[in-house]
């Protein structure tokens, strides 16, 4: 018995003894070490990466409190991989900082609370999740201290999170009261499809979209993403938003299951909006973390319209996209996060000519921004193909052809900043820059996964496989 | 009379209705005013509409999950507004007011 919740909640356990080895090493007042720091961290992470696809037995622990079974771990393993990047990517900005070690505190912290929001059984579990993922982001957005942008950033990220899980709570609120259960089992048999429960749907859909910035709830994402630090922004339009989608599955699966023919229209709608909208927005942004903030959004539109398919396909198709866009956005993050440190710009003029000056930089750009609109070589395209096929399995063919024709748009925006990089002549003179070591492993690691994930089919058929338990 | 048949003397549709109101009040408020505590404020009452419908559900249906689920939105909502009320103490250091019309730094 014992056994059974040591091994289902193994990670989580992980996650929690390293939040609080840094804990008392800070309230020891342990000499700041970052190098050190760091190091723990890695092993950490990497070690609970690899317990994360030990031999697993799927189930319920404390009552329908917590679900495990071999996807939802896929899933962590995919979350602790890109934190693991996020943190070899923004070490050069953080062991600057005078709080080194909360911030290192405070970002496993929302760890932590996605990995329980993606296990969660029960709408009680899930909001306790998605609030501790989501508290201590708002500090992270407000880190630098004395930058008013980011303390900016921080302010309207945690205005429109608890704006939106106040809607999101009073969703739950109507989907208890007519169904006198919070828990995902109980609401899946009790559940008919009146029209209190749509409007209590309805409340929490829009929670979510909140959360994964689908439009017309998009508007913090751009401006938190271009206050906040590099390291924050990556880890918030990948890890964060992927726990979002990876949660917002089976709940539409398994709770809200009987009333697909709400929810799907409902998926169809807001997907279809947020691909047009965001890929408009993007065409007219000049700074590069904005642009990145817009191409986000059009990412999750994908992402929705993925959801609809048939739920093994969908699962599989997410959880295959997600694993392929961790590495080509944090990819892409890595690069503006070393302009950004060395040059104090983030406006796309710095690209201008960067081929000439710095090739490897601008290679590992190409290759992310390849990935992420999906042209063939880069794994992006495969994620894409299966996500829209899954969508089309389903027979939703409008919907599908207004994606790839959004995705034809989307090559002008992402194709404009490879000819920045590859044709104009520079705008400023950029020195050769020489990456720091934790940047080389995190470029390393984002180009090994463009390229290498695309050609193995045994990832997907993985994938599929464990998806049929979703 | 115990205390569960005093509110039950209540038809369950009035707590629907005045939760609905204060949930309808709280995101007028959040919309419309520009200062930053009172959209705190008005967060507040979102949430308390929330935890009433919860609360009148669960006695209704004589169950617990309900009254449970309070407890802890009390508890995320004194997290979320202090982690809140942080940022604006140092945005107000920063700017020296707290309407957030000033923090048009960024903007599309």
């Amino acid at each position: 018995m014992t056994e059974q919740y040591f091994s289902g909640l193994r990670i989580e356990l992980f996650l929690t003894m390293l939040i609080l080895a840094l804990l008392v090493g800070k309230v020891l007042a342990i000499k700041q070490n970052p190098i050190g720091t760091l190091t723990l961290i890695s092993v950490f992470l990497i070690s609970s990466i690899g317990i994360s696809f030990m031999q697993n037995e799927s189930g319920y622990l404390f009552g329908t409190m917590f679900r495990t079974n071999s996807t939802i771990l896929f899933e962590k393993a995919i979350l602790l991989a890109g934190t693991f990047i996020v943190f070899m990517l923004g070490f050069e900005w953080m062991k600057k900082q005078k709080h080194f070690l909360e911030f290192c505190m405070l970002l496993l912290s929302t760890l932590l609370g996605m990995c329980f929001m993606i296990s969660s059984g029960n709408f009680l579990m899930f909001f306790l999740g998605l609030e501790l993922a989501t508290i201590p982001l708002a500090a992270l957005a407000s880190f630098d201290l004395d930058e008013k942008k980011s303390s900016e950033a921080g302010m309207k990220l945690i205005l429109s999170s608890a704006f939106a899980s106040a809607i999101l709570l009073f969703g739950i609120s109507f989907i208890y009261g007519t169904t006198g259960s919070v828990s995902f089992d109980t609401i899946a048999s009790a559940i008919d499809g009146n029209n209190v429960q749509k409007f209590g749907f309805i409340c929490i859909l829009t929670g979510f979209a909140f959360k994964i910035s689908a439009v017309p709830f998009h508007f913090w994402t751009a401006d938190v993403y271009e206050g906040a630090p590099v390291a924050i922004t990556s880890y918030l339009s990948v890890v964060s938003k992927g726990a979002a989608i990876f949660v917002l599955m089976p709940v539409l699966y398994h709770a809200f299951g009987r009333m697909s023919s709400t929810y799907i229209p409902a998926l169809i709608l807001l997907s279809t909006v947020t691909i047009i909208t965001g890929n408009l927005f993007a065409l007219r942004q000049k700074s590069m973390k904005r642009f990145l903030a817009f191409s986000t959004v059009t990412q999750a539109g994908y992402l929705l319209l993925g959801i609809t398919g048939n739920n093994t396909e969908a699962g599989a198709s997410v959880v295959y996209f997600m694993l392929i866009y961790i590495f080509s956005n944090l990819g892409a993050f890595t690069v503006v996060s070393i302009l950004q440190n060395r040059t104090g710009r983030d406006d796309i003029g710095v690209y201008k000519g960067l081929y000439k000056t710095n090739p490897t930089l601008s290679m590992v750009l190409l290759l992310a921004l390849f990935s992420l609109a999906g042209i063939p070589p880069a794994a992006g395209f495969f994620g894409k193909l299966f996500l829209l096929s899954s969508a089309a399995g389903a027979g939703y063919y409008v919907a599908v052809i207004i994606a790839s024709v959004n995705m034809v748009v989307s090559l002008y925006y992402y194709l404009n900043i490879v000819k920045m990089m590859f044709v104009d002549e520079p705008e400023i003179t950029i020195e050769k820059l020489k990456p720091a070591v934790t940047e080389q492993i995190s470029l390393f690691i984002c180009c090994c996964g463009i390229l290498v994930i695309g050609f193995i089919p045994a990832i997907y058929e993985y994938i599929y496989n464990l998806s049929a338990a979703i | 009379m115990d205390a569960t048949q005093i509110i039950k003397t209540i038809p369950i549709e009035h707590y629907v209705i005045l939760s609905t109101i204060l949930f309808a009040i709280g995101v007028t408020g959040v919309l419309m005013r520009r200062n930053a505590i009172i959209i705190f404020m008005s967060i507040e009452l979102m949430l308390n509409a929330a935890t009433l419908l919860l609360t009148a559900f669960s006695t209704y249906r004589s169950d617990t999950p309900g009254q449970v689920f309070v407890f802890f939105i009390m508890v995320v909502a004194a997290a979320e507004v202090a982690v809140g009320l942080a940022i604006i103490v140092m945005i107000y250091r920063n700017i020296k007011s707290i309407d957030i019309n000033v923090l048009n730094k960024l903007k599309w």
